[in-house]
């Protein structure tokens, strides 16, 4: 079975490379899909405005690829694996769509990249955390770009530790993805001499962290540590507002905690937080040169998903201009062989499981007292520098990375 | 003598009407046969299976809704473990997609004696509850299990080859197959809603305690509803995974069981053909929202939708259309 799997790969791969010999634009149009939850719990992660981001990248790219008009049609994924699934293959195979972006909850991710494998399109996955993505799950077919949850979860726990937070305490959401956040936090901080002084669980979606929170306050550790996702980061972090972690000396870390979630509950609950970005509006002079455009257009400042969905969407128009093919293999190929240098990175580039290696930044939420406005949230505490800060290609369970 | 002419004649008088309501009946049928022959030449197949996929779903649903009185809040769990054991078998070992699909069906009966069993001794609000409190159960359970893989799902299960020659991953051959199982399953609820065993669930439903003082065992016919209900759902979840080649928590998470009591509303409760009109007006609605410029709205257009069928027409589409012709064209 494995075997004749391994034979049709190559053929299909041949087949592919024959067709890549006579490059050239499909259908005369380069079709961009965005499927993202709209509607949802990420609709402030990516949703209507990271359309916005989207519809940005074409018209700063000027509305056509060498004369041939660039087109973009969008769906709403609901969250649904099943949807994703539907969706791109309609557009693959009655839009013929070339790019898709967006995709965001890591169960549509996979489901569509799935789908996009063997195709002659290419996904740019932005809005999803799960590093998976470009492990186990990797394909020739798309490039994961913002971040993903090994420097969330590696480069937060290093940064804290090196500031001298020795003592960790984790509530852990129970289930895979918290287990296997939690195990990535205790390696490192044991790795540089931390230690993980107690754990405590708590079923997925809970409402009241109260008892927890008390937990980790009485366990006298230096940091407190969040392994979970979504609603119950955005109520563990209320929980420890209230009951003042950050007042009484512990440091918050929280390991998927997005701009949005921040600026919704406010500087008041979410001070003294600390978390790794891929990007930050206010990191550099082009960073908020973009999102001063950006806030214009949608009255909020970019998250990283915004700005990685106007990043990667140009690096993609760009690579379809320098190789007049909008076929996946050649595009792909001509991505990673030129550095992603923007408003986003300098010196990004991609590697053969589909990531995009970058810096990412180490950052702190300011206190009321110093944040100037409603978008003034970070303060970045240091760079993470990028060959540190993603999955070395040696760890990799990808099939793509060459060993 | 005058007497008995006139009741034998009034006999075949209703005999007769009773024969063109049946000959109506199959009319109906063979045009939505035709219909769903047709159907994907006209329209994108793979939603079509989907549709396919949750009518059956709703149908299974509505057996025991609509025809036993018993509303069950814990449906999900069936979908999903017909999906979940299907896939893994589909990804883990060299097996025809039927047998994968047999065995999906197989694991969500087991699991429907189970809630059945313990579900069925009580009624109303309290059977909801314990069923929903069992499938929650269930969703933890998957949530957390190694195979699964936790809120990522289950990804790229392959289609196979039907019997080992009939290749899947050609959509229309998947379409005809999913047809194939459809057919079968509403079949079996047209059989047992149509059957004698059928008539004392519609007595169940319309006054158990009667039913009871008739001599039924009440509990065992609804014991046996319930798990033909789960088996189907479960087959519906396993049908849905070899399309999608994927299974998830969505499946498995109560919103699911929700959707399918609003499919069933909407097409009609206790109608044969309701919940099929109500599942293709929920995903046709909800596709072709998602990608329009009000997609945000999904969900309140959806509650909107929801609300006005419980306020306005509450036998459903269908239920409705059956009062209107019953009033007009008798």
């Amino acid at each position: 079975m494995k075997l004749i799997k391994k034979v049709l790969t190559a053929a299909v791969a041949t087949a592919m490379t024959a067709g890549a010999a006579q490059a050239a634009i499909t259908d005369n149009e380069v079709r961009i899909g965005y499927l993202a939850d709209m509607s949802g719990t990420y609709r402030d992660l990516a949703g209507p405005n990271g359309l916005e981001a989207l519809r940005m990248a074409v018209e700063d790219f000027g509305g056509t690829v060498n004369g041939k008009k660039i087109v973009v049609i969008n769906a709403d994924d609901r969250n649904s694996p099943d949807v994703a699934s539907s969706t791109v293959r309609q557009w693959l195979e009655s839009d013929k769509v070339d790019m898709v972006a967006g995709l965001v909850a890591s169960s549509v991710t996979i489901a569509a990249t799935k789908v996009l494998e063997g195709s002659d399109a290419i996904g740019l996955v932005n809005g999803s955390a799960a590093s998976s993505i470009t492990n186990e799950h990797c394909t020739p077919n798309h490039i994961h770009w913002a971040y993903d949850t090994y420097p969330l979860a590696n480069s937060t726990a290093s940064a804290i530790v090196a500031e001298g937070g020795k003592n960790w305490f984790i509530v852990t959401a129970d289930y895979a993805f918290g287990h296997s956040l939690e195990n990535d936090v205790r390696t490192v901080v044991e790795r540089d001499g931390g230690k993980v002084v107690d754990t405590v669980r708590h079923p997925l979606a809970t409402n009241d962290f109260s008892s927890y929170i008390l937990q980790a306050q009485a366990s006298g550790a230096d940091v407190v540590g969040f392994a979970n996702a979504g609603g119950d980061t955005v109520n563990s972090v209320i929980t420890a507002g209230e009951f003042g972690l950050a007042q009484s000396g512990q440091t918050v870390a929280a390991l998927l905690f997005f701009l949005n979630d921040v600026h919704a509950l406010g500087v008041q609950t979410a001070q003294g937080i600390q978390l790794v970005t891929g990007w930050y509006w206010d990191k550099d002079k082009d960073a908020r040169a973009w999102s001063d455009k950006f806030y214009k257009r949608t009255n909020a400042r970019p998250g990283m998903v915004h700005a990685g969905i106007y990043s990667s969407t140009m690096h993609y128009l760009k690579a379809v201009e320098a190789t007049g093919s909008d076929n996946a293999k050649v595009v792909r190929a001509e991505m990673a062989k030129t550095k992603v240098n923007d408003m986003f990175t300098k010196g990004g580039y991609i590697r053969e499981d589909g990531r995009m290696v970058h810096d990412m930044y180490l950052a702190q939420v300011k206190t009321p007292a110093e944040s100037k406005n409603e978008w003034d949230l970070y303060k970045i505490v240091r760079t993470i520098p990028a060959d540190g800060a993603f999955r070395p290609l040696s760890e990799s369970k990808c099939s793509l990375v060459k060993k | 003598m005058a007497m008995t002419e006139t009741k034998s004649s009034r006999n075949t008088a209703a005999q007769e009407q009773k024969k063109a309501a049946n000959r109506r009946r199959t009319i109906v049928y063979l045009v939505l046969l035709a219909i769903a022959l047709i159907a994907p030449f006209l329209a994108y197949p793979v939603f079509l299976m989907k549709i396919l996929c949750f009518a059956l779903f709703a149908s299974a649903f509505n057996l025991v809704l609509g025809y036993t009185g018993l509303l069950s809040f814990g449906h999900a769990a069936f979908l999903a473990t017909g999906g979940y054991f299907t896939g893994y078998l589909l990804s883990n070992h060299a097996i025809t997609p039927e047998i994968g699909i047999i065995t999906g069906t197989i694991a969500a009966i087991i699991l429907g004696t189970f809630f059945g069993l313990l579900s069925i001794r009580r009624q109303g609000i309290y059977f909801a509850m314990i069923t929903l409190a069992l499938a929650q159960l269930v969703f933890f359970f998957y949530l957390q299990a190694d195979f699964t893989g936790g809120e990522d799902g289950m990804q790229g299960v392959p289609r196979g080859y039907l019997f080992g020659f009939i290749d899947l991953e050609n959509n229309l051959a998947m379409y005809y197959f999913v047809l194939a199982i459809f057919l079968l399953g509403f079949l079996l609820i047209q059989r047992t809603i149509h059957s004698p065993f059928g008539q004392v669930l519609k007595a169940i439903r319309e006054n158990e305690p009667r039913a009871t003082s008739l001599g039924y065992n009440v509990d065992a016919y609804k014991l046996v509803a319930f798990v033909i209900s789960a088996g189907l759902a479960g087959l519906a979840g396993s049908t849905k995974t070899v399309v999608f080649q994927l299974a998830s928590l969505n499946d498995a998470h109560w919103h699911m069981s929700g959707e399918v009591i609003l499919m069933t509303l909407v097409g009609g409760v206790g109608t044969l053909v309701g919940p099929i009109v109500g599942a293709t007006f929920v995903l046709t609605l909800t596709h072709q929202l998602a990608q329009s410029a009000v997609g945000d709205w999904v969900n309140v257009i959806l509650g909107v939708v929801f609300v006005a069928c419980v306020m306005a027409f509450r036998a459903g589409i269908v239920g409705e259309i059956q009062k209107f012709a019953k009033k007009n064209f008798k």
